[in-house]
């Protein structure tokens, strides 16, 4: 086995994974009779859900500076961005991004190295 | 001064003796020690402060690392910044060129010197925005006309790595 893996001709595998999925489907069929539905419970992510990052004003940091950042941190395209920006320089507070708290931490990290002032709020 | 980009440099001459020494002044102006709101600002809780649970454990596990990056920043400004120190005459007019692999490096030391800077002084918004006030009247509208210099830089550094985001590192 080697890094970085080869990939092989398209012709050859469309050809093979044709044969390997209707095996598959033939296995499948004989194998499993009833299948089971098993009951859908909520993950941890789930639970953590409603948490949210927020940039603060800080009348230091240039404008430019914190578009480029948010662009970079989130991804978000310039326009979205300035909004943000805007936002935070005129409201003093604006919120980035929501969701899962091992996210959002990480954004307030990734944040707070690029000496932005953010913090992580649980939505009430 | 003259400033401009140069293939993967940018370069930055005609540098007054003055101003060379501002940008010298970069790594030790981003020390936030005998500063206490400096400290604060540049290590900021990541959460409102009555999350204590949360705010110590961010200073155990990510504060220790916004440090090395903070410290990896300026150490590579001080070393471009080693250009400065050549055997010119003591008047002459320098000139500094920053790879533009650096540019990230730049703008992170530059804003840390600028925030340790308006916490040393206490900046108000109004201060930030004299863009009119006399340059040099006393140690605090020194430290204003630095931290706007620095600014002007920070705002060079953007503008050059905007239009070829292809060539700096992260």
């Amino acid at each position: 086995m080697s890094w970085p893996p080869q990939w092989r001709g398209a012709g050859v595998a469309e050809s093979e994974s044709a044969v390997t999925l209707s095996a598959a489907k033939g296995a499948t069929r004989s194998a499993v009779e009833d299948p089971v539905l098993e009951k859908k419970t909520r993950s941890q992510d789930d639970v953590d859900l409603p948490w949210q990052v927020v940039v603060h004003n800080d009348p230091v940091n240039l404008m430019t500076y914190v578009t480029m950042v948010f662009q970079r941190v989130f991804g978000y395209p310039r326009e979205k961005a300035e909004k943000h920006m805007l936002e935070v320089h005129q409201k003093g507070r604006s919120i980035l991004w929501s969701g899962m708290r091992e996210r959002a931490e990480l954004y307030v990290q990734q944040l707070h190295g690029y000496l932005l002032l953010a913090t992580l709020e649980k939505i009430s | 001064m003259e400033i401009c980009r140069r293939e993967d440099k940018l370069e930055i001459s005609e540098l007054d003796p003055f101003l060379a020494e501002l940008l010298r002044q970069i790594p030790a102006s981003t020390n936030p020690e005998g500063t206490p709101a400096a400290e604060k600002r540049l290590f900021s809780p990541p959460a409102d402060r009555s999350k204590t649970e949360q705010c110590s454990e961010w200073k155990l596990y990510v504060e220790p690392e916004l440090r090395r990056l903070f410290r990896t920043a300026r150490e590579t400004v001080a070393a471009d910044l080693e250009q400065l120190n050549g055997n010119e005459k003591p008047f002459a007019n320098r000139k500094l060129r920053i790879p533009t692999q650096h540019a990230d490096a730049w703008l992170n030391a530059l804003n840390q010197a600028r925030l340790v800077i308006a916490a040393k002084y206490n900046f108000t918004d109004g201060d930030l925005c004299d863009h009119y006030r006399s340059p040099i009247g006393s140690r605090r509208d020194l430290g204003l006309f630095q931290l706007n210099f620095y600014g002007f830089l920070q705002e060079f550094i953007l503008r050059e790595i905007d239009d070829c985001p292809e060539k700096t590192s992260d």
